[in-house]
């Protein structure tokens, strides 16, 4: 599904990934890890579109599509899904109002008919249980004055909505407490079918006790250094990360 | 229409000192009801005195009346220059259903065209020339006397030479249920041509009424409108005033709105600017007495190379009043805009609560704001704010559309709804609410 070769990308001037690569797989579950610094925001905001990110070398095919070329929107509609590490507040645009527009915008580019009200409302009616969000706040500006944990359920039922085929979730778990992180969590397990794959980046072992990720992969210095699957989260979360960086520099 | 003299080519202003000679000599031939008062006298002795400003007035900086005023307009003309039917006039007409419809053409009342549905318990309307016989006392109290034509030449200028306009009073203890439509149609179709309505809204004890003032352009020619209209709300009177432009790029517009509050009252204007090729809208308030509200909702969304100057005081003179200015504006193209927002809490106005807010979006690089609040403050026990911002589309929120399958001309235009929705959600009437969204959402969809 992704295939990321050799990425190299910059921001204002300065390296942060450094010949990265990654394979996922329709139906896995990928987790990424890494200390501060090392590059996994940065990886989520070039897989999303951001333009002030500069990829040097290195190439994304998606689906058999070279993802780099494609406009935010475009990716979005080819069906990946970023949830914001920090989703931003926007004023006077309901969380509604917002994910029609968004629905019908991908389905028009898919070539479907758009939903109407009532459909969408259906839609969104199911979606709501899932993530355990209230209609209340739906109605409100989009993410203002949310919470921490409202703004990330927020993420995880957009995701819900849109039904992407590639999630990647950038630090979604961070700052929740085990109730929130529990709702997150079972939001994004339910999600998950065989055609589908998420990247969930994190800090935080914790996560992957409620999400088990099929690998687990630590960044560094802008490259991938280790692979593993779930036993490997444990082992950082036992020993921290020094280990890992002892190994790269020997 | 047109007289173009090839010999002198006469300026503007000594054209219309001529016109006023014919103007003066015709009310005191012809057996008209109108005669010119003392107080139009009077305020065509200011007008002669007074200088057209330029650049150079403090208060006209940044707004150039020269392309205006180079014109050639034919003042005599204006009553004849239209023959607007129903049916020219229909596309410029609100979706307002069943409401009081008043249509000027060029300044001149079309008691043909318009409409009262409300019974004259009320509602009064008279044209503004010939309500001095009837409404003596309200007349001689208010007419000419909130606006200040001493000082201001072009509110001199409207009121020395215009008989046309809307005389409205609102009985005490009476609710207008149906707002009130007022169409000012500058017909350019024939020649260029300057309307000049003179409005007076008077609300009595206890009232309560909603005028809404749209100004239209037809044809091709230069029109420029002087209007000036004066709202008196009396005694804990309720009024809401909007004011909706949507103009021909040839269409030039300079108004005053001013407002007196008695004690008590609440006033509420919305100014909505939406294309024209000048517009100047003075909206100055003075509050008079006690325990007031006011309310100063503005908009304006514009491209080309529309220039939009808006001017507003608050005149605080009495202790326990509150007012709240919203300006927003969205410039695009080589648009150019003014905000020049002015409290003044004058020494008595103790416990005064003032509030002002203009935030401006420039969405492209040829297009430029200017914003200036200023504060006058002479009271010690007061609370007041203000706030300007100008800048881009928030860029940020912009990804985090685009990042869910929105494209960049939606995104942007959700955005900008959003952002004049501030000021939209305040319009109460739907029928104008939704005339404003359809011109900003087709022109956001169109132009983004």
């Amino acid at each position: 599904m992704l295939s990321i070769r050799n990425l190299h990308a910059a921001i204002d001037g300065k390296e942060i990934l450094k010949g990265l690569n990654l394979e996922v797989k329709a139906g896995e579950i990928h987790a990424i890890m890494g200390p501060n610094g090392s590059g996994k925001s940065t990886l989520a905001s070039v897989l999303a579109g951001r333009e002030e990110y500069e990829v040097t070398d290195g190439e994304v095919i998606y689906n058999g599509t070279d993802l780099l070329e494609l406009s935010p929107e475009d990716r979005a509609r080819e069906g990946i899904f970023l949830a914001f590490q920090y989703p931003v507040e926007i004023p006077g645009v309901s969380t509604t109002n917002f994910l029609k527009t968004a629905v019908n915008e991908v389905r028009k580019y898919r070539g479907q008919e758009p939903l109407d009200a009532v459909q969408f409302l259906t839609r969104m009616k199911e979606k709501m249980k899932l993530v355990n969000i209230d209609q209340a706040l739906l109605s409100r500006s989009l993410n203002e004055g949310f919470s921490g944990g409202e703004k990330k359920r927020n993420e995880i039922f957009q995701l819900a909505m849109l039904e992407p085929k590639l999630a990647i979730l950038d630090e979604t778990d961070s700052g929740l407490d085990i109730d929130a992180l529990r709702i997150v969590a079972e939001g994004v397990n339910k999600l998950r079918t065989r055609d589908n794959a998420v990247v969930l980046v994190t800090h935080y072992q914790r996560l992957l006790d409620y999400i088990v990720p099929d690998f687990v992969h630590v960044l560094y210095k802008g490259r991938i250094v280790k692979s593993g699957t779930k036993e490997l989260a444990l082992q950082l979360e036992e020993k921290g990360y020094d280990w890992i960086k002892e190994e790269v520099s020997a | 229409m047109t007289t173009t003299s090839t010999m002198d080519k006469a300026d503007f202003k000594s054209k219309l000192l001529t016109h006023f000679d014919t103007f003066q000599r015709g009310a005191a031939q012809d057996n008209s009801p109108r005669t010119l008062s003392a107080l139009q006298q009077d305020a065509f002795q200011h007008f002669r005195t007074l200088d057209l400003p330029t650049t150079r007035h403090e208060e006209w900086k940044y707004t150039n009346l020269r392309n205006l005023l180079q014109n050639d307009f034919s003042f005599a003309t204006a009553r004849e220059a239209s023959a607007l039917s129903a049916a020219e006039l229909a596309p410029h007409l609100m979706e307002h259903g069943d409401a009081n419809v008043l249509v000027f053409v060029n300044g001149f009342y079309r008691r043909d065209l318009s409409n009262l549905v409300s019974p004259v318990e009320e509602l009064h309307v008279e044209n503004i020339g010939q309500a001095r016989e009837k409404y003596t006392e309200a007349i001689d109290k208010y007419f000419a006397r909130v606006a200040d034509y001493q000082k201001d030449v072009f509110t001199a200028m409207n009121t020395a030479i215009s008989d046309n306009g809307a005389f409205i009073f609102v009985p005490a203890n009476k609710v207008l249920q149906k707002p009130v439509y007022l169409y000012f149609i500058t017909d350019a179709t024939r020649g260029n041509v300057v309307s000049q309505p003179r409005n007076l809204y008077v609300l009595g004890r206890n009232s309560q009424a909603t005028f809404v003032e749209s100004f239209r352009t037809a044809g091709e020619y230069i029109g420029f409108t002087n209007v000036v209209t004066e709202v008196v709300t009396q005694e804990n009177a309720v009024a809401e005033y909007y004011k909706i432009q949507n103009e021909t790029a040839n269409a030039h517009h300079i108004g005053t709105t001013q407002a007196l509050q008695g004690r008590d009252s609440k006033f509420s204007s919305t100014t909505i600017s939406l294309s024209g090729s000048l517009i100047r809208n003075n909206l100055n308030i003075v509050i008079d007495a006690e325990n007031c509200e006011s309310n100063l909702y503005g908009l304006y969304v514009l491209n080309g190379k529309t220039h939009v100057d808006n001017h507003t005081l608050v005149d605080h003179a009495r202790p326990h009043s509150y007012s709240n200015e919203l300006y927003k504006g969205i410039l695009d193209g080589k648009s150019t805009g003014v905000f020049n927002g002015k409290i003044m809490v004058r020494p008595d106005a103790q416990k005064t609560n003032a509030f002002q807010t203009n935030r401006n979006i420039v969405l492209s690089p040829e297009a430029a704001m200017n914003t200036k609040p200023q504060l006058e403050i002479f009271a010690d026990d007061v609370k007041c704010s203000h706030g300007a911002t100008t800048g881009q589309l928030d860029e940020e929120m912009l990804f985090y559309l685009r990042s869910r399958g929105i494209g960049q001309k939606a995104a942007k235009a959700l955005l900008m709804q959003a952002f004049a929705g501030d000021v939209l959600n305040h319009i109460r009437l739907e029928p104008v609410r939704n005339y404003v969204e359809n011109v900003i959402q087709n022109r956001f969809h169109t132009n983004a």
